[in-house]
C-alpha cells in the first residue's frame, strides 16, 4: 500500500499558458488580418506548394505548430525561407488565410531570434535591404556578386557565364542609383523601425 | 490618351531594359500616357517583407504618398513588374484592412512629412490595363505585322493573378488574358499549362537547386509544347529563365534553348517597330532564330568579351559545383 508521500507530485506542467502567446505574436505581426486562427488542417496549402518537397514542414504542419506553442521548431523550420510567395495556396486555402504573409512574419521572427540554421537567405535579404536603405533603389549587379562571393565562392565559375553575359549587355547597373530625397527615406524608415521597436517591447 | 500615374521600379532600368524600351515604345501607339511617379524607391521586392512589418510596409507606402500627392487626372497607378504591383496592392489592401497598419505606416511616413489614405488610388498592373483600358480591338487595329507562325508560350508567373484582392483577372490558375492578346497579335498561342507556376524568384540568389528545378520545369514544357518563345509581363521571370538557362542546362546536363521575352517587345514587332529599338537582342538566350521563323531580322547578338557561352566550355577550374553547392546548402549549420 503506497503511503501519500510515496505519491508523486504530478509532473510540473510545461509552460503551455506562455507557448501559446505565440499563435497570437504571430498573427499580431502579420500586415493585415492573416486569419490563421481559422486554419481548419485541410492540407490544401501543402498540396498546392511548388516547393513543399524541400521544405522540413508543410505550411498546414507549421501552422499546427504555431498554434501549439513551438516556437522553436517553428522558427528553426527552414519552411518560410523555402516559400516563393507563389500565392498558389492562398487562391485556394478555403479559409483565406493569408499563408504567403505568415511566412514573412516568421522570417522576421526567426531573424529577431537568430534560429535560423542557414543563413544565405537571411544574408540576401540584408543585403538587399541595406542597399535600398541607402540608396532608396536596389542595385542588382552589386548584390548579386557581394551575395554569391559570400556563400557560393565555389560556384562563380559556373555563375560567371551569367554575371559576365549580364553585365557585357549592360543589363545589370554597375553603379547604384540614389533616389533625390533619400533623407526623408531614410527619417521614415528610422521611424517605422522606432514603432516596431516599440509594439514588441511587452512581449520581449 | 489615358493618363496613368507610372511606377518603373528598378528593374526597368536595369536587368529589364528591354521591357523599358518596349514600352516607351509602344505606349504612345496604345493612347497611354503614363507619367512617372516624382522620386519613386525600390519597392522593397520579396525582401523587405521577410525582415521587419513596419518598415517594408512604410517603404512601399512612401510610393503611394508620392502618387497620390502627385495625381492630377487619374489616381491610378500602373506597374509593369509583377512584385512591385504586388507590393504597391498589398500595402494598399491590408491598410485598409487592418487600420492599426495604416497608422503605423502614416506615423511613420509623417517623420519625411508625408501620408497616405488606403484605397485613394488604384493599383494595377501593365497587362491589366492594356487589356481591359485600352482592349484587344484597338490592339488588332493597329497590328500591321501580324506575327502568324510564331508558336508562343504565354507565362504570368505568380504575382500578378495571384493573389489579385481585386479579383481583377479572369482566373488566379488559368488566366487567359495574355493569351487573348498574344492571339490578336496574330501568334499562335499553345495552351502552356505552367503559365502562372513559379519561375523560382528569389531562390535562384539563395538555393539553387530549389529554382533550377522550377526554371527546368517551365522550360522543360515550353519546349515540349514546342514553343519558339515565350512571352512573360515579369522581370523577375524573365531574368530567371533567361539569365540562369545555361546554369540551368548546365545542372541538368540538357540543351534548351527558350528564348524568353516581354509581352511588350512582341505588340511593338506586330505593330511593325524596329526589333532593335524594342530591346530584341539584350535577352541572353537569343531571340534571333524564333524570329527569323517569321521573317523578321532580330539584331546580332552584342559582341560579348568574352562570350558567354564559350565561356561555359572553357576549362576553368570548376571544382564540384554541384557538391559545393549542396554542401552551403544543406549541410552547414552557422554558427
Ligand atoms: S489551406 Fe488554409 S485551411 Fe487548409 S491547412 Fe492550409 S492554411 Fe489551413
Ligand atoms: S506561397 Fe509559399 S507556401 Fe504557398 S504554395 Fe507558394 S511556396 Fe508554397
Amino acid at each position: 500500500m503506497a503511503l501519500a508521500t510515496d505519491i508523486k507530485p504530478p509532473p510540473s506542467a510545461p509552460k503551455l499558458i506562455e507557448d501559446l502567446t505565440f499563435l497570437n505574436e504571430v498573427v499580431e505581426r502579420t500586415a493585415g488580418v492573416s486569419r490563421l486562427e481559422m486554419c481548419i488542417q485541410c492540407g490544401t496549402c501543402g498540396g498546392s506548394c511548388p516547393s513543399a518537397a524541400d521544405m522540413d514542414h508543410t505550411p498546414r504542419m507549421l501552422f499546427a505548430m504555431i498554434r501549439a506553442g513551438m516556437r522553436q521548431a517553428v522558427l528553426m523550420s527552414n519552411t518560410p525561407w523555402i516559400c516563393v510567395s507563389c500565392y498558389h495556396c492562398v487562391v485556394r486555402c478555403p479559409q483565406n488565410v493569408h499563408i504567403a504573409d505568415v511566412m514573412y512574419t516568421l522570417k522576421s521572427m526567426a531573424i529577431e531570434a537568430k534560429l535560423y540554421r542557414d543563413s544565405t537567405a537571411p544574408d540576401f535579404s540584408k543585403t538587399f535591404v541595406d542597399m535600398v536603405e541607402e540608396y532608396g533603389r536596389s542595385y542588382e549587379f552589386g548584390l548579386a556578386t557581394r551575395h554569391y562571393l559570400k556563400h557560393f565562392p565555389l560556384r562563380l565559375p559556373g555563375m560567371s557565364p551569367m554575371a559576365l553575359g549580364m553585365l557585357t549587355k549592360e543589363r545589370m547597373s554597375i553603379r547604384p542609383k540614389r533616389i533625390k530625397n533619400i533623407k526623408q527615406l531614410k527619417a521614415i524608415l528610422q521611424r517605422a523601425k522606432e514603432l516596431d521597436v516599440k509594439a514588441q517591447r511587452p512581449v520581449a | 490618351m489615358t493618363k496613368y500615374l507610372y511606377y518603373p521600379g528598378c528593374s526597368m532600368e536595369t536587368s529589364a531594359k528591354a521591357y523599358g524600351f518596349s514600352l516607351a515604345k509602344i505606349a504612345p501607339l496604345l493612347g497611354l500616357d503614363l507619367e512617372e511617379i516624382e522620386d519613386w524607391n525600390c519597392c522593397g521586392a520579396t525582401e523587405y517583407l521577410g525582415i521587419s512589418l513596419t518598415p517594408a510596409y512604410a517603404l512601399i507606402s512612401r510610393n503611394l504618398a508620392l502618387a497620390a500627392q502627385q495625381a492630377n487626372g487619374s489616381r491610378t497607378v500602373v506597374a509593369p513588374c509583377s512584385a512591385c504591383y504586388l507590393n504597391l496592392a498589398k500595402a494598399d489592401y491590408y491598410m485598409h484592412e487592418q487600420p492599426k497598419l495604416a497608422q503605423n505606416v502614416n506615423e511613420a511616413l509623417s517623420a519625411g512629412g508625408l501620408s497616405y489614405k488606403p484605397g485613394s488610388l488604384t493599383i494595377r498592373h501593365l497587362l491589366d490595363v492594356i487589356i481591359y483600358d485600352i482592349g484587344l480591338d484597338v490592339i488588332k487595329s493597329k497590328v500591321t505585322r501580324p506575327l502568324t507562325g510564331l508558336r508562343v508560350a504565354p507565362y504570368l508567373g505568380c504575382m500578378v493573378p495571384r493573389p489579385d484582392y481585386e479579383k481583377r483577372w479572369s482566373d488566379p490558375e488559368h488566366p487567359i488574358e495574355l493569351d487573348l492578346l498574344l492571339k490578336a497579335l496574330g501568334a499562335e498561342v499553345i495552351d502552356f499549362p505552367l503559365k502562372t507556376h513559379c519561375c523560382g524568384g528569389h531562390m535562384t540568389q539563395i538555393g539553387p537547386e530549389t529554382a533550377f528545378e522550377l526554371i527546368r520545369r517551365l522550360i522543360a514544357s515550353a519546349a515540349q509544347y514546342q514553343a519558339d518563345i515565350m512571352v512573360t509581363l515579369c522581370p523577375m521571370c524573365q531574368m530567371n529563365i533567361d539569365a540562369y538557362q545555361g546554369e540551368v542546362n548546365h545542372h541538368f546536363g540538357t540543351v534548351y534553348h527558350m528564348p524568353i521575352v516581354f509581352f511588350t517587345q512582341l505588340i511593338g514587332l506586330a505593330f511593325g517597330l524596329d526589333a532593335k529599338e524594342l530591346g530584341f537582342g539584350l535577352e541572353l538566350v537569343s531571340a534571333r532564330k524564333a524570329l527569323e521563323k517569321i521573317g523578321i531580322e532580330a539584331p546580332e547578338p552584342a559582341p560579348a568579351a568574352p562570350r558567354p557561352r564559350k565561356q561555359e566550355g572553357l576549362p576553368m577550374p570548376k571544382p564540384l559545383p554541384n557538391k559545393a553547392t549542396k554542401l552551403s546548402e544543406k549541410g552547414k549549420v552557422e554558427k
